[in-house]
């Protein structure tokens, strides 16, 4: 078969390719989200989260 | 077996209201359905093709049965009222199930143990198959895989996912007789896992060896825990969800998605234990190496994970190192470990790209469990003093380092020159051990020795000095069987790829064989105090709970105002 630049082709060549970029974006923002000035208070009460459970 | 009042704790005098008493849905419903499977079980059991299929037919009738005593038993028991979700102002936590499962994981793991031993026994002297068709080493070492990872291991998860949830979130385990069909329908999938394994009865896939009826029963199982885990996540009082809570959830999804994906066969007859998988060839094939790594990523290491994550910090008394690491080692995990399956199939039929992505993702690897294993130990940072005095954070500590040795040593395995080498031989079985006995077995051992005293309600453990045996034994055990699997694999594979200076191969295949005996006697060794330090720990456990003195629970009225 040969490749030829039709509507589907151009569909499923994107769809199949389209998560690499959409993962790494997804990723990117969960590194945003981790050290995120603002989250950080929020952060260190959730690490001795076992600590002070009752 | 220990009678039912170590599991069950009889509800406090509460003032009771006066409410008529009546079965729940649950409870009837259940008992509907247990009461019509014990018939079609029998019915089963008559018309069955083969010999283990009526046996297990036969088996889940009295299962069954048993199971609608259980409930009504149960029903007669118990108060009018179902336990309350808070008593004074606190969450009345539900331990009964995670005593249960902490019990049976002590049995599997000393018994899966033991067959680790016997088989090791038979590959350095093979007579004592004694010609025995139940005790070959090819069903035992399904036996011996299933009854450590998925019996020990799996009862070791569902106790501590249970505890933690609830801690965490501040509330009661969901539901009210899900949380024990759970741990009750677990046990009696490994039961029916097991003792097919000795009939005969596989599906041939690595880790994935029980057949169509006992994979139908773990779904149901599963997805019920599934169901209990997030319905307990969703009655939350703590706002925020820690993040063992995501190890756990990760874990339990992940394996509920693999179980579906590489199990999907047609059984020959619905009255026979033999099906045929859906998956031809090298599908098959990759889908259960997807299968076979993940199983090592999501449940031998993202549940495990999961304990490091709550119990180190708990006994150590510290706050994770980095809650950031761990949002980010998480998150890392999950994304990459899905892809590293294709690993297991270097130099096969497996398509070359698809084998470079598996080595790729597999390197890849190294980065976030270092960083898991690097917040793990810094935990300690402020606390080092107490890997002295603390043998259970000692062992939970080891454990860590273990994981990262061991995932060390797995992205370097996957490089393909590597696994040229490494392929086939001793050295996989090697690297798993360090991996199954340093990091997971380890880091179970150190959560049973805190989650027994704290289910049962005990001041502390019955002997830290027996833990502190437990802890030398069985890391002499590791070192010998580790080091014993190294040098024997890596001669192996070199003797495999000699060639003389004609061009023939060097040793034909029963001289490496040979070569391979003292090692085989030194694993065996390691082995065996792999398992004393096993029943050490399974003495002291039970001591803890017999003899161990109560925890004092001051009544909340005399506590003084803060």
């Amino acid at each position: 078969m040969k490749a030829i630049l039709t509507l589907d082709n151009l569909a499923s060549g994107l769809v199949t390719t389209i998560w690499t970029p959409v993962f790494v974006a997804i990723f990117l923002a969960i590194i945003a989200y981790a050290f995120w000035p603002r989250n950080k208070a929020a952060f260190d009460e959730a690490a001795s989260l076992p600590l002070r459970e009752e | 077996m220990v009678s039912g009042g170590v599991f069950f704790q009889r509800e406090s005098a509460m003032p009771q209201p006066s409410i008529s008493k009546s079965m729940t849905i649950g409870e009837s419903g259940l008992a509907v359905v247990f009461a019509v499977t014990a018939f079609l079980c029998v019915i089963a059991s008559a018309k069955a093709l083969d010999a283990p299929f009526a046996f297990h037919a036969g088996l889940s009738a009295a299962a069954s049965l048993a199971a609608v005593f259980f409930i009504f038993n149960r029903y007669y028991d118990r108060p009018a009222a179902l336990p309350p979700a808070e008593i004074n102002g606190r969450p009345n936590y539900n331990m009964g199930p995670i005593k249960f499962s902490s019990f049976m994981a002590v049995f599997w793991g000393i018994a899966g143990f033991l067959v680790g031993l016997i088989i090791a026994s038979q590959l350095a002297w093979p007579a004592l198959n004694f010609d025995l068709p139940w005790i070959q080493f090819g069903r035992l070492r399904p036996l011996h895989t299933s009854a450590v990872i998925f019996a020990f291991g799996g009862n070791v998860l569902i106790a501590t996912s249970f505890y933690v949830v609830q801690k965490s979130c501040r509330a009661r385990l969901a539901g009210d007789i899900a949380p024990w069909f759970v741990v009750l329908g677990y046990n009696y999938f490994i039961l029916i896992a097991g003792t097919g394994y000795l009939l005969g009865v596989t599906q041939s896939k690595e880790y994935a060896e029980p057949e169509w009826y006992a994979d139908l029963w773990l779904t149901i199982v599963w997805v019920t825990y599934l169901l209990v885990f997030l319905g307990t996540i969703l009655k939350r009082k703590e706002p925020h969800i820690f993040v063992a809570n995501w190890f756990y959830l990760a874990f339990i999804v992940t394996i509920a998605v693999l179980h579906l994906g590489n199990n999907p066969a047609l059984p020959v007859s619905f009255l026979g234990s033999k099906s045929y998988i859906a998956w031809g060839g090298i599908q098959d094939a990759m889908f259960q190496w997807w299968y076979g790594h993940n199983a090592v990523g999501f449940f031998l290491t993202a549940g495990f994970l999961a304990i490091m994550y709550y119990f180190i910090p708990k006994r150590a008394e510290r706050p994770i190192y980095s809650y950031r690491l761990s949002i980010i080692h998480f998150w890392a995990l999950i994304f990459l470990y899905i892809w590293a399956g294709p690993h297991h199939l270097h130099y096969t039929a497996l398509p070359d790209w698809t084998q470079t992505l598996g080595m790729t993702f597999s390197i890849m690897l190294w980065m976030p469990s270092w960083g898991g294993m690097i917040n793990g130990l810094m935990t300690l940072s402020g606390a080092w003093d107490k890997l002295r005095t603390d043998p259970v954070l000692r062992m939970l500590v080891v454990s860590v380092a273990f994981y990262g040795m061991s995932t060390f040593e797995g992205p370097m395995m996957s490089i393909k020159v590597v696994n040229s080498l490494s392929h086939y031989t001793d050295w996989t079985i090697g690297h798993v051990h360090s991996g199954a006995l340093g990091w997971v077995g380890f880091v179970s051992f150190g959560a049973l020795y805190c989650l027994v005293p704290w289910a049962w309600n005990r001041k502390g453990l019955y002997s830290l000095k027996l833990v502190n045996w437990h802890f030398w034994i069985a890391t002499l055990g590791i070192v010998l069987y580790i080091s014993a699997m190294w040098v024997s694999g890596i001669l192996q594979g070199l003797m495999w790829r000699a060639y003389t200076s004609l061009g023939f191969l060097e040793y034909s295949f029963i001289e490496t064989v040979e070569a391979m005996h003292p090692f085989y006697i030194i694993r065996a060794a390691g082995g065996a105090l792999f398992l004393i330090g096993a029943l050490i720990m399974a003495y002291n456990l039970w001591m803890t709970v017999r003899v161990g003195e109560q925890e004092v629970q001051m009544p909340v009225a005399l506590q003084p105002a803060e």
